[in-house]
């Protein structure tokens, strides 16, 4: 009984009890609708695990929530709501794209001014944030909303700009190839790299059928070194002491404006980040009109909820979420469900990891009545 | 004890346990109606632990309740009220924007048909309950606007309003003026003689001596004793509580004052509002004596610690430290110039409660090459720190460094802060309010500590709204008034009267001084 309370008082348990429900309420949803939900998990499972190139579609499709869930959950650690890392990740693309299609240098320059352009967007977008709350006191959930419209229409405009518009589409000129950062992207396009890739089934189907990309490892260093700024250096210790107790940091002399400001650069510049590794590492590597927001950021406040906020927890989480996204289409492919369903679910999960608190609550009280019985 | 219907509460054998802590082991409690009845305790005794089991908001795991002689289950508040009790809590509930009397009707509003509110009607009943007690209080006022004071008989009111005839005050005390204070007791004796049976939470002296007719005393969850108040002293009472000899007196030899290294000219700060909240004050500090400034709550004490911490900006005049001005600059450039503060607010100010106890060590000092090397923590470094502090100044509970600061009790709270500050080694320890809401044990460490400084040859500021405070440890007592200092005397000359007098605004008498 104490080490069931005790596995069941640890956060992870209540964020995996929270994805059990997320699976059950789909389950009973797709009961009414009168599909089988077996049909319709197995077809999810298969859609993500059945085939190598499934797998790391599902990697591509994480990597940019990945970031986006560690900026927010960076703003969230510092006391900070990072609610515009979409109109940091739009901004990480539009920079990119700006820099990239202008320049054609050697890929060992190409790809870092590239990718830092697109960081450079995210950290403006987001220090405009953090300067406002710092210097104003205008809350940061309003004036990142307000930047995300802001980045939608910015995109817009640079896509139709005569400059990078692409003549009969609604996209942007793509970036040049030299800024690509998928994994030897000339074997794919050279006749002797297919056809050497071509014995080995496994490599051909990731290597040529997607866009595999360093992104994620980038993603995972990234992780790695939030982890350290935020709980090994001063910097991170100041930033945390300010999101903790603003008041306790001023008086023992941390500049409290200077670290709110930082702290919305680099949740800014994670967004960006996220971005710019979408634009050089997946096709079409350039923009596109928007008409609506395509929810990369805002995934990343689900991913962030999910990982409790933990940087760790966030390549987790966005793996998972990468899961049902991709895994969802061949949902609707095989059993005909429309996607939505996957939607529901993924709504459910975060309801119940937001309800999942109760669960340590409820180990108390089961560690209790176990200890009566004993008695 | 017997069971008998001359006894409002009886508990008997309670015990409570949290995980593996038990707060309350075999207590008893037995109240007779019409009495007051105070429980007396250090911070974390149980007091309130057993107060919120007898108001239902804990289940004992052990032990029986009597009302009025009958055996009764409390399961939660709602239970508790319709039973005929009251709590009245430390922090107010009350809606800030909502009038006296709709606070009161809250939950149990008066209604017409239809479930409309018939406010006149729930006004009228207000009024009766008010004039039935004589708890003097406006029923349209709104919450916001009242003193703290009057926001308490709101909350009394409030309970007799749903029929209390138990009364439970949590630290009623803790925030209240003395004249304040002077007031509740006579409500509580008015409510007394008129059939409610009061039990007061509290780990003041004085104010049991003046307000309870009988006392029960829990020591770390156990029940020590329960005796008329009027038999015994403060002193006796304190020692009780605390489990040995307690000197109310603090233990200080003469001063022996060195030069001056803190130095306040001619000083005027602007409060929030923009009125002049100190106004031309002048102070002047030198090694190895205590200043005490004495004062009423709102007299500009705030504004002028602010000042000095730089945490507001000074309109006129200079703050010195040995020689260099410091007024205006940052918080940090104050500490660098070795002023050290334990601030009045030691939740807000003090400590980042989620940090834990060694990080909360290190608050000030983080940066210096001590305790990180090229924008790296050195944890180990920090770590060892800490757990000599905990040690050394007996921080408990022992080896608590790495948990939370918000799991500490208050007293172990103000430790941390109290060793953090010494460990800077300052010129000047500045102590605001340093003994708030501590019990009687940890008053007397806290005094000793800033008499120790002084021995060491710093110069101690204490800033104190606690009258008994400034005299007891102050070798030179200030008064502040309207901003100014109106008075100064050695603590020889310093009396009660005089300095009490200075402190209401009134004028010197020329005879006493």
């Amino acid at each position: 009984m104490k080490t069931l309370v005790k596995i069941l008082k640890k956060p992870i348990t209540s964020t995996l009890i929270a994805v059990l429900f997320g699976f059950l309420v789909a389950a009973i949803v797709l009961v009414l609708a009168g599909y089988n939900p077996i049909e319709a998990f197995s077809a999810l499972a298969s859609g993500i695990f059945s085939k190598p190139k499934y797998i790391s579609n599902v990697v591509i499709k994480a990597t940019p929530i990945i970031l986006t869930g560690l900026s927010v959950a960076f703003a969230y650690k510092t006391g900070l709501f990072n609610i515009g890392a979409e109109g940091q990740y739009i901004a990480g693309t539009v920079f990119s794209v700006l820099v990239g299609v202008k320049l054609d240098l050697a890929p060992v320059l190409q790809i870092p001014i590239v990718v830092l352009a697109g960081v450079l967007g995210g950290a403006l977008f987001g220090g405009i944030v953090g300067l406002l709350k710092a210097k104003f006191g205008i809350h940061e959930v309003i004036t990142s909303i307000m930047l995300n419209w802001i980045g939608l229409y910015f995109c817009n405009f640079i896509v139709n700009s005569e400059a990078y518009h692409k003549p009969n589409s609604t996209a942007s000129l793509p970036v040049n190839a030299s800024s690509y950062t998928m994994l030897l992207p000339k074997w794919k396009t050279s006749p002797e790299g297919v056809a050497a890739l071509k014995p080995h089934q496994w490599l051909y189907d990731t290597l040529v059928r997607t866009d595999v990309n360093f992104g994620i490892l980038i993603a995972i260093v990234m992780v790695a070194v939030i982890w350290v700024l935020l709980y090994r250096s001063t910097k991170g210790y100041e930033l945390r002491a300010v999101g903790f107790n603003r008041d306790a940091a001023e008086f023992s002399g941390i500049n409290v404006s200077r670290n709110i400001i930082d702290s919305m650069l680099i949740a800014g510049a994670l967004s960006g980040l996220a971005g710019a590794l979408a634009i050089t590492g997946t096709a079409p590597h350039g923009i596109s009109t928007l008409a609506a927001f395509e929810n990369n950021g805002f995934n990343g406040l689900s991913v962030a909820l999910i990982a409790g906020s933990s940087p760790v927890g966030c390549v987790f989480a966005g793996l998972l979420f990468g899961g049902l996204l991709y895994g969802g289409q061949s949902v609707q492919q095989v059993v005909g469900a429309p996607t939505e369903i996957i939607n529901i679910m993924i709504g459910t999960i975060v309801f119940f990891v937001a309800l999942t608190r109760i669960v340590p609550i409820l180990a108390d009280r089961l560690g209790k009545r176990g200890a009566e019985h004993a008695n | 004890m017997e069971i008998s219907p001359e006894y409002a509460v009886q508990m008997h054998g309670i015990v409570k346990t949290f995980g593996s802590f038990c707060a309350l082991d075999q207590v008893h409690l037995d109240v007779k109606k019409g009495s007051i009845h105070a429980i007396l305790g250090e911070n974390g005794a149980g007091k309130s632990t057993l107060m919120n089991v007898l108001y239902g908001l804990y289940q004992a795991d052990a032990g029986e309740i009597f009302l009025n002689g009958e055996r009764v289950a409390i399961k939660n508040p709602n239970d508790a009220i319709a039973r005929g009790i009251g709590m009245v809590h430390q922090h107010f509930m009350l809606v800030d924007n909502f009038t006296v009397t709709e606070n009161i009707i809250l939950g149990k509003e008066v209604t017409g048909q239809f479930g409309v509110l018939n406010m006149k009607k729930a006004r009228e009943e207000v009024l009766k309950i008010v004039k039935e007690y004589g708890l003097e209080v406006d029923p349209d006022a709104k919450i916001e606007d009242i003193s703290v004071g009057m926001q308490q008989r709101v909350e009394i009111l409030k309970a007799l309003y749903r029929g209390a005839d138990i009364l439970i005050l949590d630290e009623p005390t803790a925030v209240l003026t003395p004249q304040e204070i002077g007031e509740l007791i006579e409500i509580m004796r008015g409510l007394a003689a008129n059939g409610k049976t009061i039990i007061i939470i509290t780990h003041k002296l004085k104010e049991i001596k003046l307000s309870s007719d009988v006392c029960t005393i829990i020591r770390r969850g156990k029940y020590i004793d329960t005796f008329p108040v009027h038999d015994v002293s403060e002193e006796e009472l304190a020692t009780k509580m605390v489990g040995h000899q307690v000197k109310l007196v603090v233990d200080k030899t003469p001063a022996e004052p060195g030069e001056v290294i803190f130095e306040i000219e001619n000083l005027t700060v602007k409060d929030e509002r923009g009125l002049e909240a100190v106004k031309n004050l002048s102070l002047r500090v030198r090694r190895g004596e205590i200043i005490g400034i004495a004062g009423v709550d709102g007299n500009g004490q705030k504004e002028l610690v602010e000042a000095i911490t730089c945490l507001t900006k000074v309109e006129s005049g200079a703050i010195r430290i040995n020689g260099t001005e410091i007024q205006n600059t940052t918080p940090r450039n104050v500490i660098e110039h070795k002023i050290s503060t334990i601030h009045e607010d030691r939740q807000r100010r003090g400590l980042v409660l989620p940090f834990t106890v060694a990080e909360n060590t290190v608050l000030e000092k983080y940066r210096s090459s001590q305790f990180s090397r090229r924008g790296m923590l050195l944890l180990d470094k920090i770590s060892a720190f800490a757990k000599r502090l905990v040690e050394d100044y007996d921080i408990r509970p022992a080896g608590c460094e790495e948990r939370p600061a918000r799991g500490l009790s208050g007293g172990n709270q103000q430790k941390v802060i109290i060793a953090r500050e010494i460990s800077n080694d300052p010129d000047l320890l500045i102590a605001v309010q340093p003994t708030r809401g501590l019990d009687v044990g940890a008053i007397e460490y806290v005094h000793k500590m800033l008499v120790q400084e002084r021995d060491k040859g710093k110069g101690i500021l204490l800033v104190s709204l606690e009258l008994d405070e400034i005299l007891n440890v102050a070798d030179t007592v200030c008064v502040i008034y309207g901003g100014s200092i109106t008075g100064t005397f050695t603590q020889k000359e310093a009396d009660e009267n005089t300095v009490g007098l200075l402190m209401a605004g009134g004028k010197r008498n020329e005879n006493a001084g």
